[in-house]
């Protein structure tokens, strides 16, 4: 890179068009957006999403492209040193990280695209404020509209990143999947925004001193970091896809202020696109929970609230079956369909069900997977897990199209989920889940629920579908249960 | 004339518009590619990042700057990689 004199480029450029460098890195830009807008859309269509992911790819190689024509000529050692270590460690995440481990990459990566933009934003602030000693509000030097966006863009991005760290903490069960809630919470989020947003109005007109404008956007670093942290520390593992795609959607958010922050249109467009994207996920989400995002993000969920609502209590009249005694049932299906979810990961039983899944079609049976839009801790966490092992996407059926299916099933598999095969979601209105969505498999002939013991699921009540005269409980690890079925049904023949 | 501010808020709303009429009807199964392929383009502020950091000189500015690039390379270059590798894992099962 430090080998192309792009000064020269640019004049070369330049003769050859007749326009001056910066309006072709104006027009490189629109190009840049243009390839951003047309591989979003196509990253949403199944045939061309992979197309999609290389038309962005190609858009942020032009924008680099263009932005380091801009530059021109300059020491490059900063910026080579900063690219090498992020593309070694970029680079190998991706190749290496096994397809089970996503949703903590994704988690992450929220983080990282937040922490740059917030970076960029101090950066900012330090070279044309801070380090050049210069008097006045960051109004004054940088104008109001810099000034108040780069304490935005500082704010977001640093919330982004420690938010996006709980949340990779959480989910590489570092620390507690569960809600972890703190006295006061409310009240400590509500100093800490308003806080941050204070010191921050006041950088922007009061603050006279590069001394006073330090001090004051580190207070506003501080109070944003620990806000992400308590923001997302509360929120418990099963709304996990909410606060993925919520993050996600910041992280654009982040791109955007900095945007604003240098004039720079390519970063508003490309900002918002992703929030547009994080939010329309983070939308999904919402509807299949029935709950709305205050509710998730206040909530606390499945924890303090969880003693509570209808449904508690023992279980009764609950039939057992063994893995012998559940593939001689299972010998006579025709239809069968897998129900997975976060168990499923846990166990990492995806190979084991698309063995039994094969052992099955071998038998003559109809084979597929209802996936609830939740189900697991990340919005598609388990198509990538079942795609992993080979299952063809085609036999993963989304929720709405498979429901009306089950009645006419013979076999319903429940493996690792809970919450979201519970019938009294559908009728029971002093349930907690009330109004949720659910995967109506008890309306299957029979049902497996795989299930390690009769604990209660992540909302923390009882679930009426293990009770049913058609539901069998197979006790035990998914993926040991799955195996001895595979085996059992094997050996049938 | 508008201030830029103003042209900046144009710009972000139209986006955002453009964002949601373009990203309906995401089938489950792109969920997760759509998110990490969005991440990788939140790696945009990479172009703000080189400017971050464009003078040789050992100042807190320019290693913020630096620091800024790694973030925003990891994301760039780790996100279109790896969504790249899941949509061929996708990909790999059409043809079965």
């Amino acid at each position: 890179m430090s080998g192309v004199n792009s000064e020269l480029l640019a004049s070369v450029a330049e003769s050859a068009t007749g326009v001056e460098s910066s309006n072709l890195v104006a027009a490189a830009y629109l190009v840049s957006a243009v390839l951003f807008i047309v591989g979003m859309k196509r990253l949403t269509k199944v045939r061309t999403a992979r197309a999609g992911n290389a038309y962005a790819a190609v858009a942020m190689f032009v924008a680099i492209a263009a932005t380091l024509i801009d530059i021109g000529t300059v020491d490059y050692s900063w910026m080579i040193a900063g690219v090498v270590i992020g593309g070694a460690i970029g680079g190998i995440a991706a190749v290496r990280v096994p397809m089970t481990k996503m949703p903590e990459m994704v988690a992450i990566f929220n983080g990282f695209g937040g922490g740059s933009s917030a970076l960029v934003a101090l950066s900012v602030l330090w070279s044309s404020v801070i380090e050049p000693g210069a008097s006045g509000s960051g109004a004054d030097i940088l104008g109001g509209a810099a000034a108040t966006t780069l304490v935005l863009s500082v704010m977001i991005g640093a919330l982004t990143m420690t938010g996006s760290v709980v949340a990779y903490l959480k989910l590489a069960e570092v620390i507690s999947g569960n809600a972890i809630l703190l006295a006061g919470r409310h009240v400590l989020n509500a100093v800490l925004l308003l806080g941050a947003l204070g010191v921050g109005g006041y950088i922007t007109v009061v603050a006279g001193t590069p001394m006073e404008i330090q001090n004051g956007v580190l207070a506003v670093t501080i109070a944003s970091l620990l806000l992400g942290v308590f923001l997302v520390i509360p929120i418990g593992g099963a709304d996990m896809p909410v606060v993925i795609s919520l993050l996600n959607s910041y992280s654009g958010v982040a791109a955007s202020a900095t945007g604003f922050v240098l004039g720079n249109n390519l970063l508003i467009i490309s900002g918002a696109l992703v929030g547009a994207a994080g939010l329309i996920l983070t939308q999904i989400m919402c509807v299949a929970m029935n709950r709305s995002l205050a509710n998730v993000i206040f909530g606390g969920f499945g924890a303090e609230e969880s003693g509570g609502g209808g449904g508690g209590g023992e279980y009764v009249n609950v039939t057992s079956a063994g893995a012998e005694e559940a593939a001689m049932m299972l010998e006579d299906a025709e239809s069968v369909i897998f129900v997975p979810g976060y168990g499923l990961a846990v166990a990492q039983a995806q190979h084991a069900v698309r063995e039994l899944a094969s052992v099955l079609e071998g038998r003559g049976a109809t084979v597929r997977y209802a996936i609830h839009p939740v189900a697991g801790r990340m919005p598609g966490h388990m198509n990538v897990l079942l795609a992993e092992a080979d299952v063809p996407y085609e036999q993963l059926i989304e929720m709405d199209i498979i429901n009306p299916e089950f009645k006419d099933t013979d076999v319903a598999i429940v493996i690792g989920a809970n919450d979201v095969v519970n019938p009294a979601a559908e009728h029971d209105k002093t349930s907690p889940i009330y109004g949720m969505p659910i995967l109506t498999v008890h309306e299957a002939r029979m049902v497996f629920v795989i299930k390690r013991s009769l604990g209660a699921g992540f909302a923390g009540i009882k679930n009426e579908l293990f009770e049913a005269n058609n539901t069998n409980m197979v006790f035990g690890d998914a993926k040991k249960v799955i195996t001895a079925l595979t085996q059992e049904l094997k050996a049938a023949d | 004339m508008m201030g830029p501010l103003l042209v900046g808020i144009y710009v972000f709303v139209l986006a955002m518009f453009v964002g949601f009429e373009i990203i309906t009807k995401v089938p489950p199964t792109l969920h997760t590619p759509l998110m990490s392929g969005a991440n990788a383009i939140s790696g945009i502020t990479i172009v703000g990042a080189l400017h971050a950091a464009k003078t040789g000189d050992v100042t807190l500015s320019n290693m913020l700057g630096c620091a800024a690039i790694v973030f925003a390379t990891v994301n760039v270059i780790g996100g279109f990689l790896v969504t790249d590798r899941m949509l061929e894992m996708f990909g790999k099962k059409k043809k079965k």
